[in-house]
């Protein structure tokens, strides 16, 4: 293979890796955001799923119980917010901001002790036939192909099937959905849970896989990079995927300038990015008529239409 | 017993208070006949709506009772409504409008697969379609769809849950008049199978081309059910706005003075891009009050928004006294003299704020209550003493929040709000929608005193006896344009009169009186 | 038959009730926390008394209570303004960033006289934070980007310039291998109270902040087009006032005013810039609970960010103590908004267990009102 097949296969290898855990948490917020509940707590949530990934596979030797733990864990912090956004009507805002500071903080305090500690097994790099033999590609774990996967599922489950439908009209007109004998309450609650455990898996694929160690605020905001791609992606997890890698790939080759440019000023990119994409997002939003689910963040009261 | 058995609905003594007390439904009793199409004429506010969404399980009877296919029903939500075989079509469709036709048809119905549902869809909504010849794309999304396809998507809703009985509420008040005739064909065929359409409507001259029997509603209860043959206009007129005007109004015979608002070959978009608003011309002379007649929907909303500001328009131009205001901003049309009372109360008012702070919200900018960058809240207050006074707003509370006062008290909040300007011209939207007796009756008084001082007043409302009880002049408008005149004349409005601009609001044109058939 | 939860709507909570309920919400948040000390091999009780200490038990405990006070409510009152607007300024921390780059670059290179460096380091300080709000002001009005993301990743992009100025440019010649700037000249720094460590400057500068805001929310015609704006955007149109100007003055206010508390840390408290988590410690995020925490009330910002300050400065003392991290803050913060917004519907709801038969008026339950 010729150098420049190396060198691209070696980006689109790594890029694939470090675009897991934004894509996976912004599927998630993609799902979350259909059913009308707006989750700003991504971030706290990864940091929570990573932290308890990292703690269990430490004590039990076991990564896939970790990643287990993970997803049940933040699953279950999320419903926190759930509980307050969609039973006591609260302020979405509010509530999501509560629940990142909270997910930042059980993991920070809880997790010191492992900071700098090293795992026993992570988890295992995962063998394709020829694939893994490219550059970039030979450390993939499970996760890279799986997410990817699992974007193409989300999507089709969004779009070609009955669930998907009720998943969109909640999001759109819970009275519509109301007056059709669905349960608006438990379709919000299964979307933010869910929305939860994949930033929990998020989390657990950085500290069991990426780069398999835990330290306080590893997540380096990925968690509101998500928020962003989300609108980004038009609400559509296919663009969703397509962000994630794009993004990745802005990343990765930002890296490559760190012998002309210092790599604080090229960490801002990851964070200018987004506004640049939106800012060009929004126009065409705008003309195409897409726009957030037109109940993102209402809350829905039998009633008062 | 046969007779019985032929009836599928009977409404039996039902009432429905809302409160703070308003009877909507007063012990309304008639039964509707399977495999027809059954109209409930009656004017806005007749208690049309109420009493079908108490069939549909939106709301529950305060008394009385339905009774479906031969036995009583209890009907507490739509859930059950629709497994009892009943589909409705609202006014206000409950469509989702970035969702394609199949999705929203679809939508919470068990009987097509989890996976690819659209295959199925496609085909139930093609084969139904044929059926009752309600061409629809199911692919394209609702928004881009015309009101009258909206409309056939929500009667497919409802027949692909196999409804016996179809509630249509308002159909026609949204259609163009090539639209209605397909509605129609699309009713009779559903009479040829078998099912039963409750036509609800308040524009006669549909009645006679579609109703098989007519109930009649006024003031929430039932004038009298006429079976189609027996139905003229001037009978069924006279039975849907009563004999006379419940409230008498010290209306005077005032001579209008030099014209204040002249409007001049006006066009204006509505929110889908079409002509809301087609070539309307008119004026507005100092001490007339202009009533302008209408079903909702017919344009209303687009040509009061461009008068105040709100709307550009797209062609023509708007006159206060001779100065030309056509697309200036809301704020510099009021400063020109023109002060707005918008239908939705929401526009006007800030719930979360203080009756005070609504109350001199609209002048915050000027003299007396601003000095410098300093709100002079002294001033503010000695105002919204005054205003509570003048307006006899309760509870008469400055301090208190707007969103715990009464439809009633609002609405007087607003005209507080506009005529402290003292304004020349006054474009009223419906002003006593929802409201009660006495407040209206407040609200209407207060209308003719601002006549007398030499306001022009445009009133706009759908309502007829309001339109008749205070204008001097009334124009009817008919999709976007004014479809005829009237002026009051010396010894008030005749029932000549006032059957004419009841059928010109129904859409047919003064003098030529036809029956449709 | 069944039992329902009924939920009605309450008229308007008295004031009494929103103060006990505030309290109440917090008591809660420790006594939960407590749980977390427990977990953590700690005695709850030992724990408490040990914050308690730490936040009012002497003079110097004090100290540094209001210490951290003076930033939570100069930035609290600013994004007080900013909520009251419905404007979602989550970017303090970045604003108050900027503000210290600002205020370094002033006291380490600008070519002033010495008695000139103070006031202009405030001057630029508070512009560099109000612009850096306003381009977020920018994007809203502009680019239709909502103000959360922006100001949040513009926090990022903050604090990576800092980073960068300290580990390149403005790495300071004495310092070697740690990473911050020279020390600023003396006239560059503030007066302390005494022999505490809290500038006078900045602690009378909160108070200021505080009647300024309060000042402009409820006395100025510009204070009653933001609530406005905040409470009935349609209604705002229909009055004739411009919400785009409100958003963007009011982003430049509520940055500016974070932008003046990061001068404030660098000239005040470090006298040099240094690592971001330095500079704050979470002022910016804090400071939207004491803001929340304050019903948006600058002057009730006041006591709120005084009670922050002392959960602070106690949970420093339990870090000394016990060893527990920082980041326990975070919990903290995170319960009271929890607790704080929870037990705000059950102002606005009562809640009440009723049995109902099947179907009994459904339709009327929250139509009590609107």
């Amino acid at each position: 293979m010729s150098t420049i097949g190396f060198w691209i296969s070696g980006v689109v290898g790594r890029t694939l890796a470090y675009s897991v855990p934004l894509l996976l948490s912004t599927l998630g917020e993609i799902y979350a955001e259909r059913s009308g509940i707006l989750n700003l707590g991504v971030e706290g949530l990864m940091s929570l799923g990573a932290f308890s990934a990292f703690a269990v596979a430490f004590f039990s030797g076991n990564p896939w119980l970790g990643v287990v733990v993970s997803g049940i864990v933040a699953g279950c912090a999320s419903l926190v917010h759930a509980f307050c956004s969609v039973t006591l009507r609260t302020n979405q805002v509010v509530s999501g901001l509560a629940l990142g500071m909270l997910g930042m903080g059980i993991s920070g305090v809880l997790g010191r002790d492992f900071e700098g500690k090293v795992l026993a097994t992570t988890l295992p790099v995962f063998r394709l036939p020829f694939l893994s033999a490219l550059p970039g590609f030979e450390k993939h774990n499970v996760f890279v192909y799986a997410s990817l996967g699992l974007a193409v599922v989300l999507w089709f489950v969004l779009f070609h099937t009955r669930w998907g439908i009720v998943i969109r009209s909640v999001g759109e007109n819970p009275a519509a959905c109301d007056a059709m004998g669905i349960n608006v309450t438990l379709v919000r609650y299964a979307c933010v849970f869910f929305g939860g455990v994949l930033a929990g898996l998020s989390g657990a694929y950085l500290s069991l896989g990426y780069r398999p160690s835990w330290s306080y605020g590893m997540t380096a905001g990925i968690g509101w990079l998500a928020i962003a791609l989300t609108i980004f992606a038009f609400w559509n997890p296919l663009w969703g995927m397509v962000g994630a890698y794009l993004f990745g790939i802005l990343y990765h080759l930002s890296f490559r300038f760190q012998a002309q440019v210092s790599p604080e000023l090229l960490n801002t990119l990851p964070y200018l990015f987004p506004l640049v994409a939106l800012s060009f997002v929004s126009r065409l939003a705008a003309r195409r008529k897409v726009g957030p689910p037109a109940s993102l963040g209402v809350p829905y009261q039998r009633g008062s239409s | 017993m046969s007779c019985e058995r032929q009836e599928i609905v009977v409404f039996r003594d039902i009432t429905k208070i809302f409160p703070p007390g308003i009877l909507a439904n007063d012990r309304v009793s008639f039964g509707v006949e399977r495999g027809t199409v059954h109209v409930l004429l009656g004017e806005n506010g007749a208690g049309k709506t109420t009493l079908m969404n108490i069939l549909y399980g939106i709301h529950q009877p305060d008394g009385g009772a339905i009774v479906l296919r031969g036995k009583e029903v209890r009907i507490p939500s739509p859930r059950v409504a629709i497994e009892l075989g009943i589909g409705m079509v609202h006014q206000h469709f409950r469509l989702i409008p970035n969702h394609t036709v199949w999705e929203n048809v679809v939508l919470g119905f068990p009987r097509v697969p989890h996976l690819f549902p659209a295959l199925r869809a496609r085909q139930m909504i093609r084969n139904l379609s044929r059926e009752y010849g309600l061409d629809v794309d199911p692919d394209a999304r609702v928004w881009q769809l015309s009101a009258g396809e909206q409309q056939r998507v929500e009667i497919l809703k409802a027949l692909l849950r196999k409804a016996e009985i179809l509630i249509l509420d308002e159909p026609t008040s949204v259609l163009t008049p090539k639209d209605v005739e397909r509605l129609f064909l699309v009713l009779q065929r559903m009479k040829e199978e078998g099912k039963t359409s409750l036509f609800v409507t308040h524009k006669f001259s549909e009645v006679g081309e579609i109703g098989d029997r007519i109930t009649v509603l006024r003031k929430g209860r039932v004038v009298g059910t006429v079976p189609r043959g027996e139905a003229d206009f001037e009978t069924l007129a006279a039975m849907m706005v009563g004999e006379k005007i419940a409230l008498s109004l010290p209306k005077k015979a005032l001579s209008p003075g030099c014209p204040l608002l002249r409007v001049e070959d006006l066009w204006v978009l509505d929110d889908r891009g079409f002509p809301g608003v087609r070539g309307v011309s008119f004026e507005v002379r100092e001490g007339e009050i202009v009533g302008i007649a209408g079903v909702v929907g017919n344009g209303q909303r687009e040509l009061t928004e461009a008068l105040a500001g709100l709307r550009p328009p797209s062609r023509g131009r708007i006159l206060l006294g001779e100065v030309d205001v056509t697309a200036w901003s809301p704020q510099k049309v009021r400063e020109a003299g023109l002060a707005y009372v918008p239908e939705d109360r929401r526009m006007a008012l800030v719930g979360d704020m203080t009756l005070a702070e609504n109350l001199f919200l609209r002048d915050y900018r000027k003299a007396p209550f601003r000095r410098g960058i300093l709100v002079d809240w002294n001033k503010v207050r000695e105002h919204a003493e005054e205003m509570i006074a003048t307006y006899r707003i309760v509870p008469p509370v400055p301090q208190l929040p707007v969103r715990l006062l009464s439809g009633g008290n609002r609405q007087r909040v607003i005209l507080a709000q506009v005529l402290t300007s003292r304004p020349r011209v006054l474009v009223v939207s419906n002003p006593t929608a929802g409201l009660d007796i006495l407040a209206t009756d407040f609200i209407h008084r207060l209308f003719l005193s601002l006549q007398e001082e030499g306001v022009g007043i445009l009133l706009v409302s759908g309502d007829l006896d309001e339109i008749l009880a205070l204008s001097d002049r009334v124009l009817v408008l008919y999709r976007g344009t004014i479809l005829g005149e009237r002026k009051r004349p010396q010894s008030g409005w005749s029932e000549e009169d006032r059957r004419d601009i009841g059928m010109m609001m129904g859409g047919v044109p003064g003098e030529r009186l036809v029956m449709v058939r | 038959m069944r039992l329902r939860l009924q939920v009605t709507r309450r008229l308007e909570p008295s004031a009494s009730m929103v103060f006990f309920v505030s309290a109440l919400s917090l008591l809660l948040a420790f006594l939960v926390s407590g749980l977390l000390f427990v977990f953590l091999g700690i005695s709850p009780l030992e724990a408490y008394r040990v914050f308690w200490q730490g936040a009012f038990g002497s003079l110097y405990a004090l100290s540094e209570t209001v210490k951290r006070m003076i930033p939570l409510a100069i930035i609290g009152a600013g994004l007080a303004v900013s909520f009251q607007a419905s404007v979602w300024n989550i970017g303090a921390e970045g604003q108050m960033l900027i503000g210290a780059i600002v205020g370094t670059w002033v006291a380490l290179f600008s070519p002033l006289p010495p008695s000139l460096l103070l006031p202009v380091m405030f001057v630029l300080g508070f512009l560099g934070g109000a612009l850096w709000g306003t381009f977020a002001a920018w994007c809203r009005n502009r680019l239709a980007i909502n103000e959360i993301i922006t100001t949040l990743m513009l926090n990022y992009v903050a604090a990576n310039l800092v980073l960068y100025l300290i580990l390149g440019p403005w790495k300071g010649k004495t310092v070697r291998g740690f990473a911050y700037t020279d020390p600023f000249p003396q006239e560059a720094w503030l007066t302390t109270i005494g022999t505490t460590r809290v500038p006078l400057a900045t602690f009378l500068f909160a108070f200021l902040t505080a009647l300024f805001c309060y000042f402009l929310l409820a006395k100025t015609t510009f204070g009653f087009e933001l609530r406005v704006v905040g409470r009935g955007e349609k209604a705002a149109h229909l009055a004739g006032i411009p919400a785009k100007r409100v958003v963007a003055l009011v982003l430049f206010l509520s940055g500016g005013l974070a932008g003046i508390a990061g001068v404030g840390e660098v000239s005040g408290i470090h006298h040099m810039l240094r690592h971001p988590a330095h500079i704050s410690l979470g002022y910016g995020f804090t400071a939207i609970i004491v803001a929340w925490i304050a019903r948006a009330n600058p002057l009730g910002v006041l006591a709120s960010a005084f009670l922050f300050g002392a959960l602070m400065s106690g949970q420093d003392a339990l870090k000394v103590a016990f060893g527990i991290p920082f980041q326990v803050m975070y919990i903290l913060n995170g319960l009271v908004l929890f607790f704080l917004i929870a037990s705000e519907q059950l102002l606005y709801y009562r809640v009440t267990l009723r049995v109902a038969p099947w179907g009994e008026k459904e339709d009327e339950y929250d139509r009590v009102l609107d």
